[in-house]
């Protein structure tokens, strides 16, 4: 952190505590819930959303979690939840502070922005919070753009650990266990770092009832988006949205002789 | 119209999933390949890269930042080469999507992530909400960066070119991030994203024990590839480089076989696209029925030996 500018809050935790501090920031995304089927709209132009169940992204769970233990293990002080999107997306902050996030920053937009548009609110976050960490979920599983994490390192001009399995801190680096094509990967990255969490990295824990009405008397700040003086226009037109061609059920084989001679002699891929 | 694609390199040959951006990026015009590596092996990886039909050219770059295609130093190159080029596209891989978005930011660009289809030089097709839907998307950016999806575009072949090879200079290696190692098992199986035949278990396998005595001999017998539902994963039976589905490999092979897998949805994005699809399960209203062309229901402890000692 040495060179770094803090924020005032800070040194005073550092005065009070005498201890270093250590500050994760952990964007989280309210989407539709991951068990719902979203359908196209008849007219094309996006999916149908009005009325479902929504829900923080699953990989923002897992997110929220990782930063979680590394604060309970003292490798961190503060976790702060960050959200970007309409007034309703404080009830995903409100979750994640009833999981255990210290406190919390909601920035308002019209839309949903795109990943580009994120970054850019986020690099405006993180020069006003100047977190040492960031966790993110790897993907949101609406528009699965798999893109924010990386977009984020690339403009704060950070190092990235990607698709995390694993995650240790010492030294002012980042032991990151990575999932890739061919099996594991390990990259040790200085800090400040961002992190982006997979599906193993840890399991999320559900927020106790004592934990939610405690949530409700944290800490949420609500910036407006255009405060920050960041362009979100979006660069993509959604052109249309329709449904994948649907795959045909085939028929049931009554044995494994009658789905030999099928596979043989009518898929002939045998 | 030039386009660079980054190809990914393994033993001095390209990956497959690199040689289907490199047929799609064929379609938008003509094709540059990128090729990154240690300075040692860097020049028979440009070699493999300089034959496949369709290159015009290959810039190498080598050193030990490039070595293990970290974001850090491989972003920086594509965003030093990007003025020459109308799009930036890599395959939708662990290496394509950990890189592209990074190069993406620095450009000031809205990547496009994991493209199907291409319907022109500004438009691409791409799924969304796990492929439960497919969304044409236009670009508004001067330059394009995209992944492809390997298994919506047929591989250029990998012999038959001869393009000219020239040196990019590589970024100066930094020390904010460093390799540190990996864990990649090797196995004289097909790897799964480029097999022919796929036979892939889940939770009804029970445990990993199961996956060696009771899937092995099936992959044996066809020569397969050996994959994984996510719960399967999940619960350590095997690697999570075996998971096939939205958040795991996304696989298209003439013939899968899911065993003891019911068809989440999730599961279901990372194979439909195959050509024929087997399911073995007990339970006779599992949804992977519904995608599957030939289904057999029961216990696939009796089924499966049965079924390889029938090849």
């Amino acid at each position: 952190m040495q060179g770094r500018p803090q924020d005032p809050a800070s040194h005073r935790r550092q005065r009070v505590s005498g201890k270093k501090t250590m500050k994760i920031l952990v964007p989280v995304k309210r989407v539709v819930d991951y068990n719902i089927k979203v359908r196209p709209k008849a007219d094309g132009t996006g999916v149908e959303t009005a009325g479902l169940k929504m829900s923080m992204n699953p990989f923002d769970e897992i997110a929220v979690e990782e930063a979680l233990r590394l604060r309970e293990k003292g490798a961190a002080t503060e976790v702060v939840a960050v959200s970007i999107g309409v007034q309703q997306a404080q009830d995903t902050l409100r979750t994640a502070m009833a999981m255990g996030a210290d406190r919390a920053i909601l920035v308002l937009t019209e839309e949903s922005p795109e990943p580009l548009a994120v970054a850019k609110i986020l690099k405006a976050i993180v020069e006003r919070e100047t977190p040492d960490l960031l966790i993110l979920g790897k993907q949101a599983i609406d528009d699965d753009m798999n893109a924010t994490g990386q977009m984020l390192a690339g403009l704060l001009g950070w190092p990235q650990g990607t698709f995390a399995s694993k995650v240790e801190l010492a030294d002012g680096r980042a032991e990151v266990a990575r999932e890739v094509d061919g099996g594991t990967e390990v990259v040790s990255i200085a800090l400040p770092a961002i992190v982006t969490a997979d599906l193993r990295l840890n399991e999320p824990r559900y927020a106790s009832l004592p934990n939610i009405m405690k949530a409700k008397k944290k800490p949420l700040e609500t910036l407006q988006a255009s405060d920050l003086g960041v362009d979100t226009t979006r660069r993509l037109t959604v052109v249309s949205v329709a449904e994948p061609p649907a795959r045909k059920a085939g028929v049931k084989v009554g044995s494994v002789e009658e789905l030999v001679e099928k596979l043989r002699n009518e898929a002939k891929v045998i | 119209m030039t386009v660079l694609v980054f190809v990914e390199t393994e033993a001095g040959h390209a990956r497959q999933a690199s040689r289907s951006a490199i047929a799609a990026a064929s379609k938008l015009g003509e094709v540059h390949a990128l090729v990154v590596g240690d300075a040692a092996s860097v020049g028979a990886s440009a070699d493999a890269a300089a034959k496949i039909p369709g290159v015009t050219k290959v810039l190498k770059a080598g050193n030990d930042a490039l070595a293990h295609t970290l974001a850090e130093p491989l972003a920086d190159l594509l965003v030093s080469l990007a003025g020459d080029y109308s799009h930036i596209v890599a395959a939708a891989s662990s290496v394509g999507k950990n890189v592209l978005p990074r190069a993406a930011a620095l450009l000031d660009v809205q990547p496009i992530p994991d493209v199907l289809d291409i319907v022109d030089a500004d438009t691409f097709v791409r799924p969304i909400y796990a492929g439960n839907a497919l969304a044409t998307v236009k670009s508004a950016d001067a330059k394009k960066v995209l992944t492809i999806r390997a298994t919506s575009f047929d591989p250029a072949p990998a012999e038959g070119g001869s393009a000219a090879i020239e040196d990019a200079a590589a970024p100066a290696a930094g020390d904010t991030s460093r390799f540190v190692s990996a864990e990649t098992p090797t196995s004289d199986r097909p790897e799964l994203e480029s097999a022919r035949v796929i036979v892939s278990g889940g939770r009804g396998l029970q445990n990993g024990e199961n996956f060696k005595t009771v899937l092995e001999p099936l992959a044996d017998k066809l020569g397969a590839a050996i994959g994984a539902s996510r719960v399967a994963v999940d619960s350590g039976y095997v690697p999570n480089d075996y998971q096939v589905g939205q958040t795991g490999k996304i696989v298209a092979p003439e013939l899968y076989i899911a065993v003891g897998i019911s068809g989440a949805i999730q599961h279901l994005a990372g194979m439909k696209d195959s050509k024929v699809i087997v399911a073995i399960n007990k339970d006779e209203d599992a949804p992977i029925f519904q995608v599957a062309d030939y289904g057999l229901v029961g216990d696939l402890f009796d089924v499966v030996p049965k079924l390889a000692a029938a090849l």
